[in-house]
This record gives C-alpha cells, structure tokens and sequence, in this order.
C-alpha cells in the first residue's frame, strides 16, 4: 500500500498557532472532566434506569411510530405484496433510530420517495427512549460511542494518514451517490442521495452502519469501524480545508460551472460590448472653432 | 515623407465630420514608419486599412470574445506548460495538499497539484485557462448565432461561416483535450466515457480504441497524446483559421445595420485607427480582466477534491464541460436498449446514434445552412446589410429550433442536477425529455415564425399608420382611441431598408428567348422550398401604398372631425378598415 | 491585404452585381445624419472632465498592477496557506488585481475612445468580393499556359504515375501509424478477459482486505477488486505494474451486495453464483464504462452517475432504465474454506462497454 507511505507534513498546519496545542489540551481536559461528572452518576443508575427508559420508548412509539411500523415494531404491509406501509424495526437496533429520529427524518411527514431531514420531533432523552425500546425488541448496532469516529488519541502522523485513507475510501464508496465533495446527488425516481455538509460524525456513522431507507449497508464487516472514523475524518477535514480556490458554487462539478460560465461570463461580457457600442450623450451646442 | 502624409484619404474615404482627419507632420512615428518602409515596403498595404471602416454595434463584438479569450487562453497556457508533466507515470504525491499527500498518481495529476498548491499564481492560473476555455467556445456559439440570425453568412461570406464552424469544433475538441489532461477522477471518467464511444464504431471501434490508448485502456500513453493534441496541433490550427477568418472578415469588411446613408454600397463606421483599435484593444483588457476575476473568485475543476483518476471510482454528477453537454444529454435519454447483434457483431446504436451520427450530422448542417438558403432563394447577389430576424421569419425559426433541440440535449446533459435541485425524478425528466427532444424543436419553429410575422406586421403598421403615442383622445360621443403619430423618417427608412422576398417559380421563368426553363425535380422542390419559405412573410409597403395610407390617415382625421360616421376608436389609423378586406396592404 | 482596388470601388462598378428589377424604394434614403457633437468636443470643461477619468482609471490600474505583486510576495501558498474568509488569499487576491487592473486599463481605453477620440463616421465603398472580370480572364489564361507549358495534360503516363506515386505515399504514412499500439498491444482479444480466476479471493477496494462471507450483512454494498489487484508475499500474486496494472484494475472493478436469497430471482445457469444472497457483478457499466455503485437496498437496483442506466441487481442486473443495452456481467461466487469469497471463474463475457467484435468473443 503506497497509500501509506508518507513522509511529511502535518495536517492544516496553517489552522493552528504557536499556542493552539496548549489551548486544545487545556480544553480537552475541560470537556472530559465534566463530561466525567456528568456522565459518572447516570452510569452507576444505569441499570435501574433501562427498564424505565424502554417502558417510555414504547410509550413514545405507540403514540408516534405504531402506525406504519406495528404496535410491536413488526412492521405494516400494504395491500401490493412486498410493499410496506413502514418496515419492520426488529433487529435494526438503536443505531437506526438515533439516526432516523435524531436527524428529524422520522417521524414522516408525508409519505414520498425519501424521508428528508426535517425538524427534529423529539427531545434527547426521548430519543434515547426510543431507540432503547427498539434496540429491546432484537439485538442490532447500537448507538457509537464518540470514541468510535472521533481521532483523538492519533499521533499527528496517524490522523494525517487516517483523513488520507478516508479520503480514497470515501471516493470509492460514497462519491457515486454523495458527489465529490459530499454535496449529494440524484437517484433513481425521484430519490437523491443527502448533502453530507454539516452532518454530524455520529449520524454518518450510523448511516453507514444502518443503511436508512434506500442507502446500502456498510456494516463493520463490509467497512470496518476505523474505516469509517477514517471517511468521517476526511469529511470533516475538507469541510475544515479553506476553499484555496474561491467560492464553489455549490460544489456540483461542471453543470454549474457551465451555469456561471454562461452568466458571469457571456453575461458580463456581452453587457461591456453593449456599452462599448452604445452611443455617448450629444451636446447641443456645435463646435466654434472647428 | 511619412507615411501619413502620403496617405490621401479622400479617396477611401469621406467623413460626416465637419472637418477631414487631420494629418500630422512628420514626428517620430512617422520618422520610425518610413525606416519601416524602406525596408518592408508596409506603405502600400497599410495606407487602406489603418483607417479601414469598422461599424459600431454590440452584437459585432461577440467574435471579439471569442478572440481574446483565445489570447488569454495561449498567456495562461504557456504558464502551465512550464510546470505541468503530461506524464502517466506513476508517483506518491508528497505535496501541500494534505487529504492527498501519500496516494499514489500519476506524474500529471501530481504537476496539476503542485501548480495549484505550490505555485504562486498557478491556481490563479489554471483557474483562469479553465474559465477562458469555457468563455471561448461559450462566445463563438454566441457569435454564431448572431451571424445566423443575421443572415450574416449569405454570399459572399458562406466561406467565413464553415470556417467559424470548424472552429466552434476544434475549440470543442481542444476543451476535451485540454480538460481530460489532469488525469484527476471527473476528467478520467470523461475519458472513459471516449473510450467507450471509440469503441462504438463499427468494424474498427476496439481497434480504435488500443491506437489510441497505446493498448487497453487506460493505458499510459493517453495523457502524453492529448497534450500534443492539445498544445500544438489543434492551436496551430485554430491560429491558422482563425487568422483566416480575420482575413476574409477584413476583405469582405464587415457587414452593417441597414439605416439612413448605410446601403449594400458602403460601409458606415469608425476607422481602425484610432477609435476602433482603441474599442477592441480596451475590450482586450475588458475580456482578460472578467477572467482573471474569475480565476480569483469562482472555483472551477478542483481536481484536488476528485482525487486521481482510478478506474474504480466515479462520483456523482459526473458531467463534461458544458459545451459537451448536449451530445452526452442525448446520451442520457436514449431508450433502453438499442444494440443489435448482426451476423455475430454488435451494433450500438444507443451509442452512435447520440455521439456518432447525430453530433456530427448538426455541424454538417450548421455549415451548409448558407448554401441551403442560397439554393432555395436563388440569391445571387452580394449581401452587406443584415436582416434583422424578424424578416427572414423561416430562417429565424430554424435557427430557434435548432437551439431548443440544442437546449433540450444540453438540459438532458444535467438531468440529475435538476432532478437534485428542483426535487424531481431523474426518470421523469427522462421521460419528458425524450418526447420534448422532438417536439420542442417543431413548437419553438412554429411559435418563432408566427412571432416573427407579427412582428413584420407590427412593423408595417408603424410604417403606415405611425406609432402609438400613449394619447388617448375622447371623441363628443366618448369613444376613446389612441392618437398614432407618424415616425420619423429615419425610422421609416430604416423599416424599409430591406428586400422584397420573392417566392421562386418552377418552370414560370421563361429566358430571353421566351423558351420556358425545364421543369425539372430539383426545381419542383426548390419552389416548394422557397414557398415554404417565403409565402408567409409580410413585405415592406410600396411607395403607393405608404402614400395612400398616409393621405388616407388625414382624410380619416378629417372625416371623424366633422362627425361624418359614429367615432369607432379608429379615427386616427385605420383599423376599422383592415378588419375588412378592402385594404390590400398587409398581405402579399 | 491590398485587395482593395479603387479603380472598381465605385458605387457604380458595384451596382453591377445588383440585380436591375429592383423597384424603386419606398421611401428615399435620407443619408447619414448630420454629426453632432459630444459635450467633451465642445466644453473644454467636459474635456478635461474626461480626461482626468482615463487618467485616474490608468493610475489606479497601475497601483492595482503593484498590489498584485504586493499580494503575490505576501501571501504563501504551499504548506501554510494564508486565508481570507475561508478563501485562499493568494488566489483571491492574485485575482481580484489583475482582474481590477486589467479592468481599469480596458474600461480606461474605451472611455477615451468614446469621449476623447475624434468619433466622426466615416464612409468606406464596398468592393464586390470576385475579382474584375479582366483579372479572372487573366488569371484562366496565365493558369492554362502554365498547364500547356507543363505538358502535363499532353503526357498521361507522366501525369498518372505521379499522381500515383504521391497517392502510394498516403500508405507509408498510414502505416507509421500502426505502432502507436505497438506489437501484441493492438490484441484486442484481451478485452474479453480480466484477471479474474478460479479461486481468487474477492477483497474490498482501497484496503485489500479478503471478505469473509459471515461478515457481510443484508443491504450491504461492498466495492470490491480482485486480489491480485494487491500483491502480498502472503497472497504470492506477482506485482503489476504500469499500464497493465491500470488496465486490469479497470476491468476487475466488482460490486458486492447481499440481499434476502428470496428476492433474487433465479437466472438460468447461474443458480451456484451466489453465497447465500451474497451475489456479484461487474462494476463497470454496458453502456460506455463508467464504474456504478449508486445502489439501492431496498429496490436492488444500481445507477451509473454519468447516463442513469439503472440495473436491477436481483434480476440478473437487467437494464430497467437509460440508455445501456446489456445487463452487467455477473462474477460466479463460492466461498473458500476459511470462509472468504472468492470467484468460481473469470467472468463468462466481456466486461464494459459493447464493441464490434464483443459477441465473437464471449
């Protein structure tokens, strides 16, 4: 692999200051030391809690998701075979509806070709319920853990390494449908594959690993969990990179291109030939001397 | 003696000035022109056309786009040569660029990065070749069309318009060429994508194919071959051409808006020196500084973002550069599949019909546009003035329906970026695209003649009845009407300063000698033809028929004054009347 | 360009080439309006108005020119980037002088052309494009006594053979053209194999890591290569290097899916292809070779992003929509004894794009 192979050079170097290091350390122990002390009691309550938390899951669910889904999660077939009113949710764990419900796809709206991320319905803890009572129903992914996409603990070197290797995994298996630069792309009738801007690194990750409506799987035996903390980086890092090249009008590839090419271009141009050519204000008066 | 002194204007030329232009005495140019004389002998030449007559007109300066976007594209070209590679060989880019750094490329993927990245100015550079390749082919089509609908490409200029043809081709081709060279994702997917029309070809597709690749594709020869292509064959040729077309353009000298003191005789305008060179030079710099704006300000072909070229990978919305948009929308809505196999060997028309057939069958068309026209009409004459559309209403309306059927093609071309950004179904707009593509170009025909009628007929009215003015007048028993007013006479003039169309007759012609002309096939469809062309059209007024309108208008005026017959609205044109039949002015 | 002959400039001499049946116009041709004059021609104040604009334009162009090599010393490209509102400053600001400075310099021109220079009209005659009838007989005349002299017309062997001989000589320069496919590289019998073989592993794209059948999930989509696309001491396949490498990795491409067994429906002769739902096909699209992976899990069918064919996986990757004429060519699958998958055989027809002589070579 030459993919490997490297010698030099940091990432970003021009994002960071002499004192960057220092404040990224001092902020790092920050957050850990109260997400410790926010974290710690939950965990020791955690066993008592579960059984609480699915019993308001299934609350939340037969009031909001039963309808398509089945008052147990089982699913609703329409009168065509094979068609579905709301899939069965047995066995898509937690993960699935962290993402769905997380991202505000679900609960629909309004049936369609795909659910788009909207407003999110319900707060985190329901959220949690949710996917606590789904997750109860049949073991499936479960929700990652920050550490699970997040570089921390990287060298320098290995972070580089990673953003790189995530960059030719992402090429490989997601530009097809998100575009090159994550900015989503058409699908067959009617379908579209979602910008990836601005998503955050936990629900890219349960994508991947839950495959939500008609995205394909990439299980941790297809794209192992580094992998995908890999293409998560990247996509983070370019979103990080300064655009060297000026704006990027929408990051489409040369439809748009074509698009301003025809507008700032022609347009300005024919518009400097218009007032080249037009006639300039007249005197009334005449010339005396001639 | 200097130059300018010798130089008798007089006899070139005649000015609207109240004084001549004035010649200077000898100073140093003219000491430096007559050292040049003596050795080149430029006098001569030089005495006519550097105050050769140019007219003044925006859509003139449309070529003039294409030109300097031309120029800016050698400057900016010749920077890029200095770094780039157009090798395939293989490296480990180890760069500024930190999301590739370690990926293996080739050489010329890699030298693209490293004038992006680590060249001052190169970004800027590469930036600004892309942009000024866009303008320069987007500029000619421009120019194109204003030619055509013109009727700027009639005799004796038929010639001219093949070549700006060929070189609305090359300049296509050398995009291709040119953009396909940083080997990055997009560019080798277009590649790809050639490589697959290659091998489309019947008998020596596959063939074809390894010649050009130097084997199976992709090899590692394509790269350095394009850049050949790109860099010295076809800009040797386009330069040749395009020095040809400047030099018909000079020698026929250009063609001019009919208008008072403006005929098929002269040409009305300003000299190349000083005010026309001052024009075209300041819109030089006008054209280059656009481009360099854009350069710094629009992002174009971040071939970083792609990666390089893997035959593996492919991203969505892979589209080529606007100008091969349409043979590759065609592409894109060709039914499922037309292949057949044929004694053993196959035969794929879904990819010769879009990129084979059809692409080249357009330009042959486009260039034998002129020569149709002059075989229908059998114009033999010169033609200086230009038409405006309206009055060559059919060939107005070809023009438009081939640009809708362009139009649809290219739209087809980004079909998923519209599903995307209008939220609909790439498959619906499919659908509608394959039935629009032949339907579109016939409705935009019909509805762009009709137009073009009216408009005439517009235009007759005015010359007949005047101009609406915004009056509007009450009569004693409360009609209402809008007052018309004559228009001026340059204006009527201008309105008239057009031919007669006239409708050939097969076998109606007899010669001199009163013996009748055969009747042959080609004639027969010939008159068809020009009927087909002409029958419609609206024709300029006669000098009895302005004369009477023009009397009857203050005998109409006279009439309502005196309350002769009820005020219909009409007292002051004659609209009343040509709603009957009795005014035989508007049809021919 | 000294065509210009003004002994046949005259109005008259091009009234020739207008036909005479040309009826009178209606209304008379007025001539060129008067010239009147520009308040820069006749107010000395207007004048120096306009100049002092060029003048400013030209200096700011000028500082604009200095700027740029302000901007071009100051900001640094390469490993440290310097940016500008999330914009890189080198290239903006590169940009934005010379674009400014180009600009003012162009803007400046045409503002003294339109204000400052003289702008009286002039009028050129036209000249018809032939050439005077005596020129034409002239040039007739001049061409056949070249011809007589020659004698070519009177010799045909002569003339024959040399025609001949220069016509011969378009095959030497055809025939140059041969090796820019040298030798065994113009075989294309090769497109109808790929480096797949009996009991090569199918391993994941990029990490070249064998797949192991247990792992894979229903819904997942796995962009695959063959093994020997990545040459291990381990794995023993021999280095590829160069155009070869290229060429097989852009024939070997392979896309993976699972699916529930029951939606696939079963195609003739393939019914030992698949693993247990795991089924494989070719990447690369019939229509003109773009790689597709744009799949949907829950309709199995894949897009091509360059001209939307759509094949349905569970079908024998049918063509369902756009312009492609064949289904993918599907790669036969096993599993080996550790559990990974590997391929049954190359594929049984040539990949990618259709061609001629594809049928004869399936």
């Amino acid at each position: 692999m030459r993919l490997l192979n490297r010698t030099a050079g940091r990432l970003s170097r021009h994002r960071r200051g002499p004192l960057a290091g220092l404040v990224v350390l001092l902020l790092g122990l920050l957050i850990s030391g109260s997400l410790y002390t926010a974290l710690a009691p939950a965990q020791a309550q955690n066993q008592a809690s579960e059984t609480d938390q699915v019993a308001q899951g299934k609350e939340l669910f037969l009031a909001s998701c039963a309808f398509c889904h089945g008052k147990n999660g089982e699913g609703v077939p329409t009168v065509r075979d094979g068609y579905q009113l709301g899939p069965s949710l047995v066995g898509v764990g937690a993960a699935a509806v962290d993402f769905q419900v997380g991202t505000g796809r679900m609960p629909l709206a309004s049936p369609g070709a795909q659910a788009p991320r909207k407003k999110v319905a319900f707060n985190d803890e329901e959220v949690a319920a949710l996917a606590a009572y789904v997750a109860s129903l049949a073991p499936g992914p479960a929700i990652p853990n920050e550490s699970d996409y997040s570089l921390e603990g990287l060298s320098e070197d290995e972070r580089d390494e990673a953003i790189t290797r995530g960059g030719q995994i992402f090429l490989t298996n997601c530009t097809a449908c998100h575009n090159f630069n994550g900015a989503g792309g058409a699908m067959p009738r009617g379908g579209y594959a979602p910008s990836l801007h601005g998503v955050e690194g936990k629900y890219i990750f349960e994508a991947l690993l839950t495959g939500p409506q008609n995205m394909p799987n990439f299980s941790n035996g297809n794209l192992s969990p580094e992998e995908k903390r890999d293409v998560i980086a990247y996509l983070g890092s370019i979103q990080d990179t300064p655009e060297y090249a000026g704006f990027t009008l929408g990051g489409l590839g040369p439809v748009s291109e074509g698009l301003f090419a025809w507008l700032v271009g022609i347009g300005g141009l024919v518009g400097g030939a218009v007032w080249i050519a037009s006639h300039t204000t007249r005197s009334k008066k005449s010339k005396v001397d001639a | 003696m200097s130059t300018d002194s010798r130089l008798d204007t007089s006899k070139i030329a005649t000015t609207n000035g109240t004084s001549a232009a004035t010649t200077s005495k000898p100073g140093a140019a003219g000491s430096l022109a007559t050292w040049a004389d003596d050795r080149l002998g430029l006098a001569a030449a030089m005495k006519k056309n550097l105050r050769k007559v140019f007219p003044d007109h925006w859509s003139f300066m449309l070529g003039e786009i294409a030109l300097w976007s031309f120029v800016v594209l050698l400057l900016t070209g010749v920077f890029l040569t200095l770094w780039f590679n157009p090798s395939m060989g293989h490296v480990t880019y180890e760069g500024s660029y930190d999301q590739l750094r370690g990926v293996g490329m080739s050489e010329s993927m890699s030298s693209t990065l490293h004038i992006s990245f680590d060249v001052r100015g190169g970004l800027l550079m590469r930036q600004m070749h892309h942009w000024a390749a866009m303008i320069f082919v987007a500029s000619m089509m421009v120019h194109l069309l204003r030619v055509a609908f013109t009727g700027a490409y009639r005799k004796p200029r038929e010639l001219n318009w093949v070549i700006g043809c060929v070189l609305l081709l090359l300049g296509t081709l050398e995009g291709f060429t040119g953009y396909s060279l940083p080997d990055d994702l997009l560019s080798g997917t277009g590649v790809r994508a050639a490589d697959g029309f290659l091998k489309a070809t019947p008998v020596a597709g596959a063939y074809m194919s390894f010649l050009l690749f130097g084997g199976e594709f992709p090899g590692e020869s394509i790269i350095p071959r394009l850049y050949i292509i790109h860099v010295l064959l076809i800009p040797g040729i386009l330069l040749a051409l395009i020095a040809a077309h400047m030099l018909l353009l000079v020698y026929h000298k250009h063609t001019q808006w009919p208008g008072p003191g403006r005929t098929e005789q002269n040409v009305v305008g300003y000299p190349m020196l000083p005010v026309y060179a001052a024009k075209a030079g300041g819109f030089f710099f006008m054209v280059f500084g656009v481009i360099a704006l854009m350069g710094g300000l629009l992002s174009i072909n971040p071939v970083w973002k792609f990666g390089p070229y893997d035959p593996t990978k492919v991203t969505a919305g892979s589209q080529p550069d606007w100008y091969m948009g349409w043979p590759d929308g065609l592409l894109r809505i060709m039914p499922t599949g037309w292949e057949s196999v044929i004694f053993g060997y196959t035969i794929s028309w879904n990819v010769m019909l879009p990129i084979l057939i059809v692409p080249p069958l357009m330009l042959v068309v486009l260039m034998l546009l002129p020569f149709l026209e002059g075989w229908i009409t059998g114009d033999k004459r010169d033609h200086h003035l230009l038409q405006r559309p309206r009055n060559a209403p059919t060939r107005t309306a070809v023009m438009v329906a081939l640009m809708t059927f362009y139009g649809l093609a290219w739209a087809a071309g980004g079909n998923d970026i519209i599903a995307i950004k209008l939220h609909a179904s790439i498959n619906q707009i499919t659908y509608f695209m394959r039935v629009a593509i032949f339907l579109g170009p016939i409705l935009a025909f019909w509805i762009t003649r009709r137009w073009c009628i009216s408009l005439q007929r517009h235009d007759n009215d005015k010359l007949l009845h005047g101009y609406e003015t915004g009056i509007i007048t009450r009569s004693p028993d409360g009609a209402y009407a809008e007052r018309h007013l004559p228009i001026s006479e340059s204006a009527a003039y201008t309105l008239t300063a057009r031919d007669r169309d006239e409708v050939f007759h097969a076998g109606g012609d007899t010669d001199a000698a009163g013996v009748a002309a055969p009747n042959s096939r080609s004639e027969r469809v010939r008159a068809r033809l020009s009927s087909w062309m002409y029958s419609n059209n609206v024709q300029k007024p006669t000098r009895a028929e302005l004369e009477a309108a023009h009397h009857h208008a203050e005998h109409e005026a006279e009439l309502t004054s005196g309350l002769d017959h009820p005020v219909d609205g009409h007292q002051f044109d004659d609209h009343r009347l040509r709603d009957t039949d009795e005014v035989p002015l508007r049809d021919h | 360009m000294s065509n210009d002959n003004l002994s046949d400039n005259t109005p008259a001499a091009y009234e020739s080439h207008v036909p005479a049946h040309r009826e009178a116009e209606p209304i008379a041709d007025p001539g060129l309006p008067p010239h009147t004059w520009r308040p820069t021609d006749v107010d000395p104040k207007a004048e120096k108005r306009a100049e002092r604009q060029v003048a400013a334009m030209f200096i700011a162009a000028m500082i604009s020119a200095v700027l740029f090599v302000v901007a071009y010393f100051s900001f640094e490209v390469g490993d440290n980037w310097d940016t500008f509102a999330g914009l890189g400053a080198s290239t903006l600001t590169l940009g934005v002088t010379l674009g400014v400075s180009l600009l003012l310099i162009g803007i400046g021109i045409i503002h003294l052309a339109r204000k400052l220079m003289a702008d009286a009209e002039m009028v050129e005659m036209r000249h018809p494009a032939a050439s005077p009838q005596e020129d034409r007989d002239a040039t007739v005349a001049a061409l056949n006594a070249g011809l007589d002299e020659a004698g070519i017309g009177r010799r045909p062997l002569v003339r024959n053979t040399m025609i001949g001989a220069v016509g011969v000589l378009g095959l030497p320069a055809v025939v140059l053209l041969r090796d820019l496919a040298p030798g065994s590289a113009l075989d294309v019998g090769r497109l109808a194999h790929t480096i797949w073989e009996p009991g090569m592993r199918l391993v994941r794209d990029v990490v070249g890591t064998p797949i192991l059948a247990s792992e894979i999930e229903i819904g997942d989509l796995i962009n695959g290569a063959p093994e020997a696309m990545f040459p291990t001491e381990e794995n023993g396949y021999p280095e590829l290097e160069g155009a070869e490498e290229q060429s097989e990795k852009a024939k070997g491409a392979i896309i993976i899916v699972r699916m529930d067994p029951d939606d696939i429906i079963p195609a003739k002769g393939r019914e030992k292809w698949t693993v247990d739902g795991i089924i494989c096909y070719s990447k690369i699209c019939t229509h003109v070779g773009c790689p597709i992976s744009l799949y949907e899990r829950t309709t199995h069918h894949v897009l091509c992003p360059c001209h939307q064919s759509t094949f349905d996986l569970a079908d024998a990757a049918k063509v369902v929509f756009g312009p492609a004429a064949r289904p993918l060519p599907q790669l036969p699958i096993k599993v080996d004894e550790e559990g990974y998958l590997v391929a049954q055989s190359d594929f049984t027809e040539p990949i990618g794009a259709s061609y001629w002589q594809r049928e004869k070579q399936s």
